[in-house]
């Protein structure tokens, strides 16, 4: 059953629940953080209503920079904002800005130190027809493994709002991951967010797996923990909306008590935030793992829900997943009997 | 060669100082470098000069207080030439001079390339060309927004090859667009790189001309003229609707006849024998006078 705690949207199972592109929310907590914070301005390299900085603008025009088809330039002309007590975004497509200008992130935000907050749209296959070009599968990868940069992938639209205002205050870099397409509103205004706190969102009695999703596959993730459940088969589901701090108490404790998980997310399985679980699993409390994700591959054209199932990404996907990681057995523990 | 005349802005009493100042600079260039065994002689040799007037004579900070807020900004884009920031920082009095022969040593506030967060008193950290210019940009813009860009001014060092990057021409058409008056850049235009001459490796001709092209205001100064430098600076502060780009053309290795307009010294220290023969060389003014040292 959803976790009553967290207040989540109770129509989330309904075939007609709200759609809001997660980027969108992004939009309005930039006007949000733009509202509460004087520091906060806003760059733009020539994607200003795709990447959502349209309503900063209108309303800040004295805090916008646009700077041209120029992302590299964008990333170091915010750190020299920064250096001058500005907390800069930068917005544009994932695949362009951290795609394009990384070391740019690496040496003038990040080993600068300085609080630039990284907007990447269009993350995942789910950007759909461009095509394999500009749907950025790379992207957590290529930040999370840069010291300093926290990263956060949101379940929807509400959850990147809240978001994008409390990446105002960390005090450091900060990677937002935004996704192109209309998804499945999951949070309320009263679902309570923190950078850095995994939050369980599915419950069972007794959960055998657990699944731990970021972004709005988070949704695919619910669909199959209520189909399992009419299997008879228990799960956890956790929103793991924030890739890096890692909440490292929650995903142990979610190990430990199921003994086996399933990580789910809309990038590449190598290095990805499946990668991040296991980083700590192998370290505090190894369990089997399955990872879905892109696996290897490159991107196409497509509708957004053909690409997330042709690259096995679908609800059915994760439910062969927990079926398969259920059927394997530990070598060491069956033998002392205590699988 | 020159865009015009520069007025003579240098009392007498002055350039007699800033000249045994940038004498002294770069006695101390090569002191530290054959302490560290390794690092860049030819850049900081050549831009000795330019930093002696930027620290004595242009730029506004308290060496007491490195984070005083109307302080200007100096970046430093090709951090490869820190040598001689680190001792123009260090005879400005941010730090001992004796802390010099740490340089590039484990643990040591002068890492090998510029990071702030070892020497707060630096602006920037850096290294990978092409990313200064862009940084001051920014700083540039942010003093515009805040309506600071009258108080303090955004000065940024880069060298010639670094011009290469594609990023610095992003940052060249943004700061013209945006008609940063409060931002200065300098290029040490010294023609080499690390795989030879510029104009051999990959030409920057009609170099002025693109800076005007992107709304630059562009002077060209014998980067080892005391006075023309000063006068150059101080001119930038008087334009009012462009930035300025200030062309140093000067001597890789200036200062010591066996290291000058040669490219191989780009990225090399003396070794000791080397140093013994460049630091006479320095210290008699090439020949001119007794050493004290002797």
């Amino acid at each position: 059953m959803l976790n009553p705690d967290l207040r989540l949207n109770d129509r989330l199972f309904d075939d007609d629940v709200a759609h809001t592109a997660i980027r969108e929310g992004f939009g309005e907590g930039l006007v949000r953080a733009g509202e509460q914070f004087p520091q906060v301005v806003v760059l733009c390299a020539d994607l200003t209503e795709s990447a959502q900085a349209l309503a900063f603008q209108k309303k800040f025009p004295q805090r916008f920079v646009e700077l041209g088809v120029a992302e590299q330039n964008m990333a170091a002309v915010a750190s020299g904002m920064a250096a001058m007590g500005k907390i800069p975004f930068i917005t544009s497509y994932a695949m362009f800005s951290p795609g394009r200008n990384w070391e740019q992130i690496r040496t003038t935000i990040a080993y600068n130190n300085q609080p630039v907050k990284i907007a990447g749209s269009h993350a995942g296959v789910s950007v759909g027809p461009d095509g394999g070009t500009h749907q950025a599968i790379e992207d957590m990868a290529i930040m999370r493994v840069v010291p300093r940069i926290q990263v956060i992938s949101p379940c929807d639209a509400i959850e990147a709002r809240k978001a994008t205002v409390a990446s105002v205050t960390t005090g450091t870099p900060v990677y937002l991951r935004l996704a192109r397409n209309k998804t499945p509103v999951l949070t309320t205004e009263d679902t309570p967010f923190a950078i850095g706190r995994a939050q369980t969102v599915w419950t069972s009695r007794a959960p055998r797996v657990g699944i731990i999703a970021t972004g709005a596959l988070l949704h695919n993730a619910l669909l199959a923990a209520r189909e399992l459940e009419r299997r008879q088969i228990d799960v956890e589901v956790m929103n793991l909306s924030t890739v890096k701090p890692l909440d490292e108490e929650a995903v142990v404790a979610l190990a430990r008590k199921t003994g086996r998980i399933v990580s789910v997310e809309e990038h590449q399985i190598h290095a990805g935030m499946g990668s991040a679980v296991a980083e700590c699993l192998a370290r505090r409390y190894p369990v089997f793992m399955h990872f879905i994700g892109v696996d290897d591959r490159f991107g196409q054209s497509g509708t957004p829900e053909q690409l997330v199932d042709y690259y096995g990404m679908g609800r059915d996907a994760i439910v062969g997943a927990v079926r398969d990681i259920l059927e394997r057995e530990y070598p060491g523990r069956a033998l002392r009997g205590i699988a | 060669m020159f865009a015009r005349p520069l007025r003579v802005s240098l009392s007498d009493v002055k350039r007699v100082e800033l000249k045994e100042t940038a004498n002294d600079i770069r006695e101390s260039i090569i002191e530290m470098l054959v302490a560290a065994g390794s690092g860049h002689t030819a850049g900081p040799l050549g831009m000795a000069d330019v930093f002696t007037v930027l620290f004595f004579h242009t730029l506004r900070y308290d060496a007491s207080n490195p984070k005083w807020d109307g302080r200007d900004r100096l970046v430093l884009s090709n951090g490869h030439i820190c040598p001689v920031l680190y001792t123009a920082m260090a005879y400005a009095g941010y730090f001992p001079k004796e802390e010099l022969k740490t340089l590039r040593k484990f643990g040591s506030r002068l890492q090998g390339h510029p990071h702030r967060e070892f020497l707060p008193a630096l602006e920037t950290s850096s290294g990978p060309l092409g990313e200064g210019l862009s940084q001051a940009v920014g700083m540039a813009i942010a003093d515009r927004m805040d309506g600071k860009d009258g108080q303090r001014r955004i000065y940024c060092c880069m060298s010639d090859g670094e011009l290469e990057e594609g990023e610095t021409w992003e940052a060249a058409m943004l700061a013209g667009r945006n008609k940063l008056h409060n931002l200065v850049a300098v290029i040490d235009r010294n023609n080499i790189q690390i795989d030879g001459f510029t104009e051999d490796v990959m030409p920057l001709e009609p170099l002025a001309d693109k800076w005007r092209a992107w709304n630059w205001h562009v002077l060209q100064i014998d980067g080892h003229d005391l006075d023309q430098i000063a006068a150059a600076f101080d001119e930038a502060k008087s334009i009012y609707e462009k930035p300025t780009m200030i062309l140093a053309h000067t001597i890789p290795g200036k200062g010591v006849a066996e290291f000058e307009r040669d490219y191989h010294w780009h990225g090399k220290p003396p070794d000791p024998e080397q140093a013994r023969m460049a630091l006479a060389e320095l210290r008699t003014l090439g020949g001119k006078i007794a050493s004290e040292h002797q």
